[in-house]
Order: structure tokens, then C-alpha cells, then sequence
């Protein structure tokens, strides 16, 4: 094999699996990150899929992708365009080939290549004799006929025997990698390991795309990436979603608190309700509501009685789940709610991602009822900006909204564990009993003291009507209102004095600051690193808390002539500076198509303004 | 165990001045319930009194408890997560016809269907008192309100139908007008284990007065109301001398030693049965056909949301090979870079 074709070494290599929504694709992309894992690989992974568990087959809309990131080098996002395209179907071809650089490799399927096929993805002409693909180094594998051939003598069925379509192309894949068989052969053995059958044939097809690779000599190139050297110690792939729930279960045993989560499935954010039901044995109350309301309620209930409280969502959740923020706020309950973004507005873009919500979760309350704001900006730091979110809900009596979003959610990257006598130490204030209680006293930072039921002698009540300050009975006093609508205002930013300061990279002052929050950090950092200067000088910077801001941050914006807010929404972070520190100026720089930034589409767009002038 | 004082009415009163009308039902349900508490032999901190929105969800202001005011129509989910959250506190719901029929109906068909251990009391005035006088989800058809003025065109609600049909396990009914039968059935319902829903018939003595006036007045009371205990003849009357019997799927009202009627034909009330149809025929009568059922129509004992709950987390807590972060965190595919 050594000498049979052309073995390079690459830093980083996109590649991305795509096909029918059932095709399996989602499982060929973790069965090839987790070898780049294994291997001491970085990466990272994007899921790309319809909002329907199976749209009409073999049609555009119905297509499923899985974008995977490797490198020898750091990486940062799920990558722009691919390397490498395995397309199951015309439809999955004709909708990814816009994302394929120039040159890149396409790995095809020829059998499902047919006029029917055509007709479904409403594709007039073969892509595969119309020239379109020149340019593209394409591989055509019968890989249906392959898998029936192969498997004739098992008597398995044909539905069950096109379902391993996607081992041939890992066999393929493989191959072109230089990776050793075996590892991808363990992966389908623990994959099906309740059924030994099942396995069989995998491992089987598996093989014979291998061998195809090999024997029929299709590619002439093979990579090779070496493992990332920056990253040292124990990791493993893991999504956002997964990370926020035990981010979340962290905090609970940390702060010795019971956890309740309230929640109601919703796409994107369900996962981190089902992680979290899994782990009953750590003391984990998952209650699934009736609806959204009832799911935030709940919590707050929990919360009153005393539970580090969550409910998780997404934007129309989070729109159903407003009036019962107020009643958190008014109420000054520890309380996290998690809202993994998508596309909006409406049900908008159920499987998608955008940056949509920051101003709701800002603003989206009656009265004034302010709430700390904290985004996460990859899969990793979802553990970290979740485990903090419970510890300032905790520590400031406050409910705490976390922004996380399907880019985010369903992504994957390499975390590293965590040391659990590490993390910081979260110490909420607990009324003692019998001790002379009002709910409404505060220390020096405006927090109040948290009394649980059952407690002797600490009974009381909240509510949602205007409460007297310091003794909490139902107050309309005009002069307590304005006192106790500043003191919620305080409290909230106050918080600024908790978090860590904002951080620069690249010059800490000059012609112009990149800015970015939550999600768009990867891409945005990367963007950066890769832009030619041009004897400007430039810094980037990302934020992670929204509300408060960090408190050098108009520090920071005072040393630069031009501040360029890049986020995936209309302007709606650039707008929040705006009001917060108006004596600057704020360029924009804006996607709204509900796909996560590409670096050469920002790249572009740093040149142009460091062009300027 | 240690010994649980010995709480007097004046132990669960508030400093808060009570802020309902004068005459207003909910004095007398308040008074009630305050009467009730020390009989429970529960410690005071484990009550907990939950409340939406409405006139009647004032009232953990004034009950010298743990309470909680929340938003209209949300007390049942506030009420499940402080249950779930300590399964050993006592929690109280309180709530309007406004409340828990119209902005909270979802709300309420779940809790029930979950069987959560709560004690539900609805405060059923059919009419929305806090908001001056609007038609409610339990307003009678036809009746003139501020936002009906030529009659409502709505087929009212009865709670205890709903209960029935989302598979409520406790469901009674009482009248304000009653203090000693309202003390009776708020012991019941805090007994017994599960969602216990207690309809009031209260009286809004400014927007809709005596609504319920012909079935609670002293007068008529005997022959409009019939009080069911378990396990006891279905009778009524001044004299006990009607009952209830069933003709087909209907229930009847008879004199006993009329048309051939005798004592062996009546009716016994059985409020564990664990099939509803009895309770639910038993929630439906009404004037003028058939006295109206007061009494626990029905308390069926079975496993409760909270209970399951903790059961599953020892369960599998007994079978668990991950038992803290550290351990979940380092289990399954991991890799040495």
C-alpha cells in the first residue's frame, strides 16, 4: 500500500458526509472524528440536517450532512468549505457542491446516479457526465451494487443491506485517511454490539470499501494529519448540548444542592433534557411539563424550595417563558435558563443556527426586569459558561440566561476533563433557622438570603406583586417601587465586579477592534489570525458575558478608531453597545442566512475595512 | 420522631391586613383552612402555600406559612416543582375558577393526570372578581356580565368533569357557606395522598352574589345539597328520607316508600373505586333534576408523581456504577492526547 499512491501530509482537512436523512451519515461523521480523536487529532464537527426525521427521500430538502474539522494544528470551527464531499445521492451532491474547494474530492455513489433519482432532486442533466465536476477529483464507487454483492450470501435483506452503504464509504475513507482498519472495525463492533449480526456485516463492508480503495488504485492522493501538539491530557468529543447538562449537574454537586431541570422538548435544545435524565443516579430531577410555562415554573418553584433550578429551551420557548422571567426577577430566585438558538422568527428554522435572541433575552420582559446575560462560543466552554451561569444565579439571587445555539449545541469538539476540586466553589447564602428573616434584606452586593421551605422559623412570602423592601410584605408605595427597581438594576450590575475582565488578541490598541460574541468566536479568531495586517494594527476580541459587560470594556473600545461587530443577526449585539457606550462608533458586519460565519467570508470582509483609507 | 407542637388556629394567621371585601366568601374558607392546619400534625415550616392570580390567590399573604404569589394560571406548575423539589413539604394550591379553568386549564388537567400531592382548593365563584366582573370559564350559559351584557353564548366548565376526565384521584366538593363541612373535607383532601382537588362554591358577594345561593342557602340547603361520606346511603333531605338510585346509566332522585322504592335500593357511596364513571355521573348532577353533590365524591389511592419520582431515583441509584461527575466525566470514550 506504502508505495501505490501519494501520501501528504496536511494541517487541517474539512471533510463532509452527506445524504439521505437515514443514510447514516451522522454516524459516519462520529465514527470519523472519533478515530481523528483517538489519533490526537483537534477538531471540530457541525451535524447539517432537515427539520423532519425523514423528509422525502432522495429529494434536495431531504438531505443530511456532517461536517468534521481535523488538525494537526488548533481548530477552532467545523471549517468553511470541504476538502473532501462523500455525497450518497444527486440531491446530496447538487445541494454540497457550492461548499467543495476548488479541486477538492468527491466521493460518489454511481448507483443511485439514475433518472429517477434525477427527477427527485429535480436535477435535469448528470452531474457526473455534464462537466460539471471538472475540476474535482471525483471517485466513483458502485457502492449500492458493492454492499448487495458483498453481502448476497448472508440472507440479509436489501433494506438492511443498503443501510451499510455508509461502512463502504468509512472503508473509503479509511483508506485516503492511512488509518488503520481495526480502529474503525472497533467502533462499529461497540456501535452494534447488541447485534453481533449487524456488526458482522458492517465490518464486512467496511472491508470491501477498503479493499476497493486499495486494489483499484482510485486515489491518487492520501492524507496523512498529525496530532495537534498544543492540546495535552484527557479529552473527548462531545457536543454542546452535553456539555451545558453537565456543566449544569457540575455546579449541583459543587454547591451540594439538589438539581431540578423543568423542561419541554424543543429542537435544538432537547438534548440537554435527555442528558440529564439519564443521570438520575446523580440526584437529577428531570420533569418533562405540559408545555414551556409550565416548565419554567416549575423550576421557580424548585428554586423557591430550595433546588439549584433549570429549564432549557430555545427562542419560541424562550418567548412563551417570558412572563414567568419576570416573576424569577421580581421574585430574586436563583433560576438558569438555557436557550439553544435557531432560526427565527415563528418556528422559523427549527435545525439551524443564528444568534437571533440576544435582544429577547435582553429585553424581552414587561416592566423593567433586568437579567445577566452569558453566551457560550464553543462545544467545550458550554461546560464552563453553564457551570458559571449556576454559579452566579446561586451567588446573586438572580435568574441567569445562558445563550447557546444548534451550531453550538450539536457541534462537537475536544474537551478536556475537567478536575472536579478545580472548579470554583459556589457558595449561595442559605437562611439559617430561627434566625430573623426578611426576604428582602441584602449584603453589600444587593443579594438577599435564600430561605427553604422546611427551614424552622424562616417563613415567608414572594410573589410576584411589588414587594417592601427589606421586610418583603405587598408593597404599591410609589418611592419603594423606584427603590426597588434600582436595587434590581444594581444587583444585576454588580455582577460585573464577579467576572473576569475582557480580553484582547493581536495589538492592544489602534486602527480597528474585530468584536464578536458567543458562537462566532472560532470562526471570527480564525478569520483573524489569517488576515494580512497590512502594517494596521488590529485586535479581536470575544465576549462571553452580556450582561453585564465586563467592566473594562469601554476601556477597551476607547484605544481603537473602529470597533467591527460581526454576529449572525441584523446588528443586534452592535445595538447593545450602542445603548450601553454611546460615544463610540460601530461598524457591522452582519449573516442572517442561519449558517454559521465562514472565515473566508470574514477575511473578506476585514480586508475591505482595513483597505479603507 | 420527635413531638410536633401543638398548633392553634392563631398560629397560621398573618400579620397581613386581609384586603377582601367584606361579606366576600373567601373569609370563611381562609378560616377554614387556618382550622385545618393544626389538625394535620405537620410542623409548621412544611406548609407551603402556593397561589396564580385572582382575589383568592391573595391568600398566602395571609396564612403565617412558607407562600409563594406566583403569575395567573401558573400555581399548579410553581406547586409541582416546590413538591418535587421536597416531596416532604405539605403544599397547598389556591386558585379561581379564572385561574385554574381558562388561563391555567393546561396546567390543571396535568397536575391531576400526574397525581402530584398537592392539596388543590378552587375557589369557584364563576365569575372573574379581580378584574370587576368579566364571565368566567364556569359562568352559566346565558348570563349577563360586563363582558357578556346580552348574555354569555359559552357552555361553562364543571371542574369536577374535568377532573374526572383527566383522571383526578381526589376530587370533593364544599360549600363557604359551611365552615364545619369545609374543615371535614380540607382534612380529607389533606390526607390523602395525590392531587386533591376541593371545589368551593364561594360566593364573590360584589360581582356575582349568590350565585350558588340555591344550593348553599339554609333553607333549601337539605334538598339542594346532598352530602356523600364513603360508605354511607346516598341520602337527602331534612329527614334523610330521599336517595339516590340508578335507573339505567342515570341517576335518579327517589323518596324512599315511593313508587316502590325502599331502602335496599339506595345507593352506596364508594369514593375508592378505582373506575371514575360513578364519581363522574355524581360530579354532573345539578338543580333542579338533582341535588348537588358536596363531600369527597371521590379518593382513590395510587402511586403519586412525587413518590415515583423518588422511588426511580433510588432505584437507579442502587444500580449505578456512576455515582459523581468525576466518574460520568471519565467513563466511556476517552482519549490521551
Amino acid at each position: 500500500m506504502a508505495t501505490k499512491n501519494n501520501k501528504i501530509e496536511v494541517d487541517r482537512i474539512v471533510i463532509k458526509f452527506a445524504g439521505d436523512s437515514g443514510d447514516g451519515m451522522q454516524l459516519s461523521g462520529s465514527q470519523f472524528s472519533d478515530a481523528a480523536a483517538t489519533l490526537g487529532n483537534d477538531l471540530a464537527t457541525f451535524p447539517d440536517f432537515p427539520s423532519e426525521i425523514r423528509a422525502p427521500q432522495g429529494t434536495v430538502a431531504g438531505v443530511s450532512g456532517f461536517q468534521v474539522h481535523i488538525g494537526h494544528s488548533d481548530i477552532h470551527t467545523s471549517g468553511d468549505n470541504a476538502d473532501v464531499l462523500v455525497a450518497l445521492n444527486p440531491a446530496a451532491l447538487e445541494y454540497n457542491l457550492k461548499n467543495v474547494k476548488p479541486g477538492g474530492t468527491i466521493v460518489v455513489d454511481t448507483d443511485s446516479f439514475t433518472e429517477k433519482a434525477f427527477k427527485k432532486a429535480k436535477i435535469t442533466n448528470n452531474r457526473l457526465e455534464d462537466g460539471t465536476l471538472d475540476g474535482f477529483i471525483v471517485i466513483k464507487a458502485p457502492v449500492t451494487t458493492q454492499c448487495r454483492l458483498t453481502l448476497k450470501e448472508t440472507g440479509l435483506d436489501s433494506k438492511t443491506i443498503d443501510k451499510t452503504r455508509n461502512q463502504f464509504i468509512a472503508g473509503i475513507i479509511t483508506y485516503m485517511f492511512n488509518r488503520d482498519i481495526k480502529m474503525s472495525e472497533e467502533f462499529i463492533n461497540t456501535k452494534f454490539a447488541k447485534k453481533p449480526s449487524i456488526a458482522e456485516a458492517n465490518v464486512s463492508i467496511l472491508r470491501a470499501g477498503y479493499n476497493f480503495a486499495d486494489t483499484l488504485e482510485i486515489l491518487a492522493t492520501t492524507y496523512i494529519v498529525n496530532p495537534n501538539e498544543h492540546k495535552k491530557g484527557k479529552f473527548r468529543n462531545i457536543t454542546g448540548n452535553t456539555l451545558t447538562a453537565w456543566g449544569l449537574m457540575a455546579a449541583a454537586e459543587k454547591s451540594g444542592l439538589n438539581f431540578f431541570i423543568g423542561s419541554y422538548p424543543i429542537t435544538p435544545a432537547t438534548d440537554i433534557l435527555s442528558e440529564l435524565a439519564k443521570h438520575k443516579s446523580l440526584n437529577i430531577k428531570t420533569f418533562q411539563a405540559e408545555d414551556e410555562i409550565a416548565g419554567i415554573n416549575s423550576a421557580i418553584g424548585a428554586s423557591f424550595s430550595g433546588n439549584l433550578a433549570v429549564t432549557t429551551t430555545s427562542g419560541p420557548g424562550l418567548s412563551l417563558k417570558s412572563e414567568a422571567l419576570g416573576l424569577a426577577c421580581i421574585t430574586e430566585l436563583p433560576l438558569v435558563i438555557v436557550n439553544v438558538m435557531r432560526g427565527g422568527p415563528s418556528t422559523g428554522l427549527p435545525t439551524k443556527t443564528e444568534q437571533t435572541d440576544l435582544l429577547q433575552a435582553l429585553w424581552g420582559r414587561n416592566g423593567e426586569a433586568p437579567i445577566p446575560v452569558i453566551a457560550a462560543s464553543n462545544p467545550a466552554d458550554c461546560f464552563d459558561y453553564a457551570y458559571t451561569a449556576c454559579k452566579i444565579a446561586l451567588e446573586h439571587m438572580t435568574p441567569v440566561i445562558l445563550l447557546s445555539d444548534s451550531y453550538l449545541g450539536n457541534g462537537s469538539g475536544l474537551w478536556k476533563i475537567p478536575n472536579m476540586d478545580e472548579m470554583p466553589s459556589i457558595t449561595p447564602k442559605i437562611a439559617k433557622p430561627n434566625t430573623d428573616y426578611h426576604p428582602y434584606d441584602r449584603d453589600e452586593n444587593f443579594v438577599r438570603t435564600w430561605a427553604h421551605p422546611g427551614t424552622e422559623g424562616t417563613h415567608h412570602r414572594v410573589g410576584g406583586l411589588e414587594k417592601q423592601d427589606g421586610d418583603g410584605s405587598v408593597s404599591h408605595d410609589p418611592d419603594n417601587h423606584a427603590t426597588m427597581t434600582e436595587l434590581r438594576a444594581n444587583k444585576v450590575a454588580k455582577i460585573a465586579d464577579f467576572i473576569p475582565k475582557q480580553e484582547v488578541v493581536g495589538d492592544q490598541e489602534g486602527d480597528l477592534l474585530i468584536v464578536g460574541w458567543g458562537s462566532s468566536h472560532g470562526a471570527i479568531y480564525d478569520a483573524f489570525m489569517e488576515t494580512d495586517r497590512n502594517g494596521k494594527k488590529v485586535g479581536c476580541t470575544n465576549f462571553n458575558y452580556i450582561l453585564p459587560l465586563p467592566s473594562n470594556t469601554e476601556e477597551i473600545f476607547k484605544k481603537y478608531k473602529k470597533i467591527l461587530v460581526c454576529e449572525l443577526n441584523s446588528g443586534q449585539f452592535a445595538n447593545h453597545l450602542r445603548y450601553t457606550f454611546p460615544d463610540h462608533n460601530y461598524e457591522k458586519f452582519n449573516k442572517i442566512e442561519a449558517q454559521p460565519f465562514m472565515v473566508s467570508e470574514l477575511k473578506e470582509k476585514f480586508n475591505e475595512i482595513l483597505e479603507d483609507k | 420522631m420527635t413531638d410536633i407542637k401543638q398548633y392553634t388556629r392563631k398560629d397560621f394567621v398573618s400579620d397581613q391586613e386581609v384586603k377582601w371585601c367584606a361579606g366576600c366568601g373567601d373569609f370563611s374558607i381562609l378560616a377554614a383552612v387556618q382550622s385545618t392546619l393544626p389538625e394535620l400534625g405537620i410542623p409548621k415550616e412544611k406548609f407551603v402555600f402556593v397561589s396564580g392570580i385572582g382575589c383568592s390567590s391573595r391568600f398566602p399573604y395571609y396564612v403565617d406559612t412558607y407562600g409563594f404569589h406566583g403569575i395567573h394560571g401558573r400555581a399548579a406548575a410553581i406547586a409541582s416543582g416546590v413538591k418535587m423539589a421536597n416531596p416532604d413539604l405539605s403544599v397547598w394550591l389556591m386558585s379561581g375558577d379564572g385561574d385554574s379553568m381558562a388561563i391555567g386549564g393546561n396546567h390543571f388537567i396535568h397536575i391531576l393526570r400526574r397525581n402530584m400531592d398537592v392539596n388543590y382548593i378552587l375557589f369557584n365563584n364563576q365569575i372573574y372578581g379581580l378584574t370587576k366582573g368579566q364571565y368566567s370559564p364556569t359562568t352559566p350559559l346565558g348570563q349577563k356580565t360586563k363582558t357578556s351584557p346580552f348574555g354569555t353564548i359559552e357552555h361553562p366548565f364543571k371542574p369536577g368533569e374535568l377532573a374526572m376526565g383527566a383522571e383526578g384521584t381526589f376530587y370533593a366538593r364544599a360549600a363557604d357557606t359551611d365552615p364545619k363541612q369545609m374543615k371535614e373535607i380540607f382534612i380529607e383532601a389533606a390526607t390523602h395522598k395525590g392531587a386533591s382537588l376541593v371545589e368551593v362554591l364561594q360566593n364573590c358577594v360584589i360581582f356575582n352574589n349568590k350565585t350558588h345561593n340555591d344550593i348553599t342557602n339554609k333553607i333549601t340547603r337539605a334538598d339542594h345539597q346532598i352530602y356523600l361520606k364513603h360508605g354511607e346511603k346516598m341520602l337527602f333531605g331534612k329527614d334523610k328520607e330521599k336517595g339516590l338510585v340508578l335507573d339505567g346509566i342515570t341517576i335518579k332522585a327517589v323518596t324512599i316508600g315511593e313508587d316502590g322504592y325502599t331502602m335496599d335500593d339506595i345507593l352506596v357511596h364508594d369514593a375508592h373505586c378505582k373506575d371514575n364513571t360513578m364519581a363522574f355521573l355524581l360530579t354532573r348532577m345539578s338543580l333542579p333534576e338533582l341535588p348537588v353533590a358536596v363531600g369527597v365524591l371521590r379518593a382513590y389511592k395510587t402511586h403519586t408523581y412525587d413518590e415515583l419520582m423518588e422511588l426511580q431515583i433510588s432505584e437507579v441509584k442502587g444500580k449505578a456504577k456512576i455515582n459523581n461527575m468525576t466518574d460520568l466525566m471519565n467513563s466511556g470514550n476517552t482519549f490521551e492526547l
